[in-house]
């Protein structure tokens, strides 16, 4: 190595490069405030002409500590916290730690509520890929789809604050059951949106999924082999679209989920129009389970057991995740048996999937790059909590 | 990444004309027919709608305190309130009446540590606190974020 060689300052993250690309490689500076990373998310890549060489993601710019704000407040307390984890899939997250408390105290779950429950999951696994089909669209030069997926995520929106009373941060879900009972005109609305999504499904297809555009910048981009994505931990569309069947929904059930009949969409090759497919057919399998939801949907009955003083969780350590939009959203609690918590911890979905863009995005171009950080469908808050 | 070699068959370039047009025609179809509907177009006018705006009834603005026709509120000074708050936004500065029992001097409620979780008004055993429909509030005075929500001392 020369002086000059060894008198250069690497980026952090890189290695010094032993590729032979060392002559033309050039580093660039993508983000914190880039539109294609979806948030305050920062990569610097390794780059030679357009080729990308290698990319270290830097996130962390929306560390809000919340893991460590848990430690300082009750579980009640924390449950309206983590809607600001993923805020795209909050009641996914909140359920994780009700199911938890729920185990740890032995409290039961009216069966309405369990009802409510899914039904809302669902609902917002709908709206979430529907925003992410329109940013995906966008991310691609398609702006039409971002307003066309934002059309559809408002008419959800609208009735979760109808609901829960927020649009985003809902912080309706409680341990034992929900917050409220829904209103009277709740499942009549759920139709409505059921109509509607399934109209804007056909839409969808035939805008993008048969777009000649859309494809050709999919296919084969990005491949993320199945071994790779189980040995990252991925989880969700990303780690489906590779084949590994894998739904917590499914294979690790809660809640009702046995009760639905539902496929988990399996995508072939791994590649960006694997993990696009699997989400569409993920919205069409989550109007499944609503169909049938709606028509077990119980008239009347409780919407939460009774309510405790305190939710303080005997001493022990407890673990429970669920499927949310991008995967599997799991918490994790260890108490003494106080009202705080000694550690929460939460498994995040985004992490794991991002993870993995250094080894997919290897040998693809600089254009690309943007492509497979939008099929990986990140939320940056979840990623830095 | 080779051991995955995608099955995508490659197009030859007649059956890419053919179907980027296809594919060209077929979205801007869908586009067009926005531009013929008006009356799907869902976007709406803000602010100019200000006052058309409806929220739901269960919407989480600023905690407000309810008072009846007579000016009085239902608050005891009891503090479950204060102690339910994750963010600490509210202090209850209780103070003593002729009596000498415990009411409330002031409620401040410090709506810049909000995060309208509802989490005060669900402890409230009185219905002392409600959420109000409220949702401009930025503002350039930083007391408009120190709100006292009682208009007097209790009783």
């Amino acid at each position: 190595m020369s002086a000059l060689e060894s008198s250069i300052v690497l980026p952090p993250g890189f290695e010094p490069a032993t590729d032979g690309r060392e002559g033309e490689a050039y580093y660039l500076n993508m983000g914190p405030q880039h539109p294609s990373t979806h948030g305050v998310l920062r990569l610097v890549v390794r780059l030679d002409g357009e080729t990308v060489l290698g990319v270290v993601p830097h996130p962390g710019y929306v560390h809000r500590g919340i893991e460590k704000m848990g430690e300082n407040m009750s579980v009640l307390q924390y449950l309206h916290h983590t809607d600001r984890l993923d805020y795209l899939s909050s009641l996914g997250n909140s359920l994780s730690i009700c199911l938890i408390v729920e185990r740890a105290l032995g409290l039961g779950v009216p069966e309405r509520a369990d009802y409510i429950r899914v039904i809302l999951c669902e609902l917002q696994r709908i709206a979430s890929h529907m925003l992410w089909w329109g940013v995906f669209g966008m991310d691609l030069g398609a702006i039409t789809t971002f307003f066309y997926g934002f059309r559809d995520h408002e008419l959800i929106t609208q009735l979760f604050e109808e609901v829960c009373g927020a649009r985003l941060t809902l912080n309706y879900f409680r341990p034992g059951g929900v917050a409220q009972d829904v209103p009277a005109d709740f499942l009549a609305k759920v139709q409505v949106i059921l109509e509607q999504t399934r109209r804007s499904l056909d839409e969808y297809d035939r805008l993008l999924t048969k777009n000649v555009i859309i494809q050709e910048r999919t296919h084969g981009i990005g491949v993320l082999p199945a071994a790779t994505a189980r040995s990252y931990g991925c989880s969700g569309a990303v780690l489906r679209a590779s084949g590994v069947d894998y739904d917590v929904r499914k294979h690790d059930s809660y809640s009702i989920y046995d009760r639905f009949a539902f496929d988990v969409p399996l995508g072939r090759n791994g590649d960006c129009f694997d993990r696009y497919e699997v989400r569409m057919r993920e919205m069409a399998q989550s109007v499944r389970i609503l169909e049938q939801a709606v028509a077990q949907f119980p008239a009347a009955g409780p919407w939460r057991s009774k309510e405790l003083p305190q939710y303080k969780l005997p001493a022990g350590s407890w673990f429970r995740w669920v499927e949310a939009a991008r995967g599997a959203f799991g918490t994790f609690i260890v108490s003494d048996g106080s009202l705080k918590p000694v550690r929460i911890k939460n498994r995040s979905p985004g992490f794991s999937n991002l993870s993995v863009l250094d080894e997919i995005a290897r040998g693809a171009k600089l254009a690309d790059l943007v492509t497979i950080l939008s099929s990986l469908d990140i939320v940056v808050p979840d990623i830095d909590r | 990444m080779s051991q995955h070699a995608p099955a995508y068959p490659r197009r030859s370039l007649a059956r890419y004309l053919i179907d980027a047009t296809k594919s060209l025609v077929t979205g801007l179809g869908i586009t067009g027919r926005y531009l013929a509907h008006p009356k799907e177009v869902v976007t709406r006018e803000y602010p100019d709608n200000r006052t058309q705006l409806r929220f739901a009834e269960r919407f989480r603005g600023p905690v407000t305190m309810p008072h009846d026709e007579a000016g009085e509120h239902r608050c005891t000074a009891c503090g479950l309130c204060e102690k339910a708050c994750p963010n600490g936004t509210i202090s209850i500065l209780a103070t003593r009446n002729l009596a000498d029992k415990r009411v409330l001097g002031q409620l401040v409620y410090h709506l810049g540590q909000c995060s309208f979780c509802g989490l005060c008004v669900e402890a409230c055993p009185f219905d002392a606190l409600r959420m109000s429909h409220e949702f401009e509030l930025a503002s350039d005075q930083k007391a408009d974020f120190e709100r006292v929500l009682n208009h007097k001392e209790g009783r």
